[in-house]
């Protein structure tokens, strides 16, 4: 069993501190639950404790002795395990190749593949899955490979074991069973962190729970001694409630554009549905029910199989992103880095890069950019370190804020947001809830997909509810609450109920 | 705009146009090294020399700057070069009998190599964002067509323009206008044309939007197909403009015309601080390295303290110097 004590960490991207002085500890053999909102900093701080970050000051003590390990390998040597969140397995090798890789048993020279077979079946026996070790990674569905990140770091003999969401795509079933070889792996002696931000998980699993807001630790709880609502109330820093601007319902709420018979190849299937002039139509579902690939078909980003468009009644095509933009219907994607901004490139261009054409007569007018991002900085309250930096060295917030500068500048009806909050401090969290609000006032149509409960709840007019490529339900504002829509996200309920 | 982490990034910026600059101060440094070596270095004449011989490779690089901004590359541009040359030779050739051996001919042939070359750019461009064939290979495999089919042409020997064509056009590769070569001018004028497309208009940034990240460019929904497809099409006619340019020089193709020009091409792209990557460059920087790599050539002529058959050597030492430098100015 091991004890972790952290002291006074701190962590500096460069762009402000992501952990300031953190104090924290764990308990031997105790599973204790990490929770916070995107970028409170706890996968950060977790992976200060497997190795794969430096902290910039402070020190982590394991069984009381100061520990600082070089890397991930030294932290397994050390019986400290991390699982991510986006698995870390090779698709294309077998179970027992993954299980092994980088430790590979050998006899002389070459690999003894027995001995890995014989080793990798006992550790699937004791992760409670009959499957042949041979079995490609390719092949697993997401709750599997979940298991056999567990099965991986049992052959690494883990003592502490830190888990980083492992629950974020999967069904009631698979989290019971997970939750079940936690509570063994508990008895056995395992220390265990957990990572979440679904509370419920968290009270009925963990025995204390911290929790984390924008770098610094809130307060440590006995779970007996927390409700949901606390918790949430902690994370968020203020009453859930005052995080939301009021629901507005607009005098004109004709159908401002209609998606019908939608079907995106491996992902969605006869998906229909309205969106109405000053709506926020929400999109719920579990990680992998093809929100963000429907809308990527929609929009022409991946192949899509059928779909027929109205925009105000009329007609739409849309083969193209750059149809979608010109007839004012945008999306801003859940990829901040990798698909909606260009880290690399200064603010100006990033900001004006979908609305070149009011810059170009026929050449660029710099000034004039400038004077769009002096304008959009302040209306969008963007804090940068200047002019001149490059988009990557903004914060997550600030980032997100340029990023939905960008979107906007086309000057939209329809503005469609991916995970709208993912990976942003709590405080641009409310500036971005005020914004979308405004929007709906001014009469655009607004979709929002997430997979924070509290912010559709708090946001949406109606909620669509996906689940397997399918609509499961559509619920209103009335019929909001978490449990409705997670029994259509889960199947409990629905067209396509299980 | 608050101040707010201002001076991390201030030294990042300040580094960054260091890096920029730099291989303007090392054509510096190499001119009057030279200069101190062989005081004629510094003529008049010299320097026409040097600037006329780098416009082939020169305005070819120029092309090559929108290619490699945008994250592709062309190899082809050596072979393509040879094969628009003799091609522009056996269509003039061809059209002497009927529109006589002057300006018409000329200008006709002129028209035809800037298509074909276009056309060339156009194919590997189809082939590179619909066909979804990486631009290594398909302009490798375009490099070993377009000499070979050259080489087919001409029968493995030259093909030679007609002495009365040869004669007027001469002018253009050994012409002066304002007292400066005609090839000076060309270059000059193609890259000035092809700053402000970099700099100044929306292709120019979309095609640095591309190169800089190609999913987050078709997320903001450019259309990244076209704009791809036009770089290449683009080095087609820097290509063929290069092409126009040295036929005159010497009044004939063969198999071994444009003969690794790709390289110094790519090299000068990358010396004038160009992203191998994509993403980040500019044209000047590309006009500095062209001329800093024929210079090399020069020093070396007019001097005795290295082999002139060191030439490619030295010049494989300024380039992996220059990389040196600029090694870790993105990031």
């Amino acid at each position: 069993m091991i004890s972790v004590r952290f002291e006074r960490i701190c962590k500096d991207f460069g762009a402000g501190n992501v952990l300031t002085d953190v104090e924290l500890e764990v308990r031997a053999g105790e599973v204790h639950a990490l929770v916070g909102e995107n970028g409170a900093g706890k996968s950060t701080l977790m992976k200060i404790l497997a190795g794969y970050l430096p902290a910039t000051s402070g020190t982590v003590s394991l069984d009381g002795e100061p520990r600082t390990f070089r890397d991930q390998r030294a932290a397994e040597e050390a019986g400290v395990v991390l699982i991510h969140q986006e698995l870390n397995l090779v698709d294309d090798l077998s179970i027992a190749d993954n299980i092994f890789l980088g430790r590979e048993r050998r006899r002389g020279p070459f690999l003894d593949d027995e001995a890995m077979r014989r080793e990798a079946a006992r550790l699937l026996q004791r992760v409670g899955m009959d499957l042949d070790p041979r079995t490609k990674v390719r092949d697993l569905i997401v709750a599997q490979k979940q298991l056999l990140e567990i099965a991986k770091a049992l052959a690494r003999n883990a003592r502490l074991l830190i888990m980083d969401e492992p629950t974020a795509s999967l069904t009631p079933t698979e989290v019971e069973r997970l939750f079940g070889l936690i509570r063994d792996l508990k008895a056995r002696g395992v220390t265990i962190l957990y990572i979440s931000h679904k509370l419920g998980e968290v009270l009925a699993l963990a025995d204390r729970v911290t929790v984390l807001r924008d770098g610094l630790v809130v307060s440590t709880l006995d779970v007996g001694d927390a409700t949901e609502h606390d918790l949430a109330n902690l994370m968020v820093g203020r009453d859930v409630a005052e995080m939301f601007p009021t629901k507005h319902l607009q005098a004109d709420r004709s159908v401002l554009w209609s998606v019908r018979d939608v079907g995106v190849p491996g992902w969605a299937e006869h998906v229909s549905f309205d969106v109405h002039r000053g709506e926020v139509l929400g999109f719920a579902g579990l990680v992998g029910a093809g929100r963000t690939e429907l809308f990527e078909g929609i929009l022409g980003l991946r192949p899509r199989a059928d779909g027929r468009f109205e925009l105000e009644g009329r007609p739409l095509r849309l083969r193209h992103p750059a149809d979608a933009v010109a007839h004012g219907i945008v999306y801003l994607s859940e990829d901040r880095k990798g698909k909606g901004l260009h880290t690399g490139l200064r603010l100006a261009p990033n900001l004006t890069l979908m609305a070149l054409r009011h810059y170009a007569h026929p050449f660029l007018r710099p000034d004039r950019e400038r004077v769009a991002l002096r304008r959009a900085t302040q209306e969008y309250n963007i804090r940068a370190g200047g002019p001149d930096v490059t988009a990557g060295t903004l914060s997550g917030g600030n980032q997100q804020k340029l990023a939905l500068a960008k979107v906007l500048q086309p000057d939209p009806r329809v503005l469609i947001l991916d995970e709208p909050t993912r990976g942003v401090d709590v405080g641009a969290k409310h500036e971005i809830y005020l914004l979308i609000r405004q929007l709906a006032d001014q009469g655009l149509g607004i979709v929002v997909i997430s997979s924070e409960l509290v912010e559709l709840i708090g946001l949406a007019h109606r909620v669509i509810v996906m689940r397997s490529g399918h609509v499961a339900g559509e619920l209103d504002a009335a019929a909001l609450d978490e449990s409705e829509v997670i029994a259509y996200a889960t199947g409990l309920k629905g067209d396509h109920a299980a | 705009m608050q101040p707010d982490t201002t001076a991390p990034v201030r030294t990042k910026r300040r580094g960054l146009r260091l890096g920029g600059l730099g291989p303007l101060i090392g054509l510096a440094a190499l001119v009057v090294l030279a200069t101190i070596l062989n005081p004629s270095f510094l003529s008049v004449g010299n320097i026409f020399n040097v600037l006329t011989r780098t416009s082939f490779i020169g305005i070819i690089a120029v092309g090559g700057t929108f290619v490699i901004i945008a994250g592709g590359i062309d190899l082809s541009v050596g072979s393509m070069a040879a094969l628009l040359a003799g091609s522009m030779i056996l269509f003039m050739n061809a059209l002497t009998s009927a529109l006589g051996g002057g300006w018409l001919t000329i200008v006709a042939g002129m028209a035809f190599v800037v298509i074909l070359g276009a056309l060339f750019g156009l194919g590997h461009g189809l082939a590179i964002t619909k066909g979804r064939i990486e631009p290594f290979i398909v302009t490798l495999g375009t490099l070993g067509i377009f000499r070979s089919v050259l080489t087919y042409l001409s029968e493995g020997g030259a093909i030679t323009l007609g002495l009365d064509v040869s004669d007027v056009y001469s002018r253009i590769y050994y012409g002066h206008l304002l007292g400066i070569p005609i090839p000076i001018w060309v270059f000059l004028g193609m890259a000035a044309l092809g700053g402000v497309l970099l700099n100044r208009t929306a292709y120019g940034r979309h095609v640095q939007a591309i190169g800089s990240n190609e999913q987050v460019a078709r997320f903001a929904a450019l259309r990244v197909d076209r704009e791809k497809i036009l770089t290449y099409v683009i080095q087609g006619v820097c290509v063929a403009v290069a092409t126009i340019l040295y036929v005159p020089r010497l009044g004939s193709a063969s198999p071994s015309t444009g003969l690794l020009w790709e390289l110094e091409a790519i090299a000068a792209v990358i010396i004038g601080g160009t992203a191998l990557k994509g993403g980040f460059g500019s044209v000047s920087g590309t006009v500095v390295g062209a001329i800093l790599l024929s210079t090399i050539g020069n020093v070396l002529n007019l001097t005795s303290i290295i082999s002139v058959y060191l030439n490619a050597a030295v010049q494989g030492v300024v380039i992996i110097l220059v990389a040196f430098l600029q090694r870790g100015r993105r990031r």
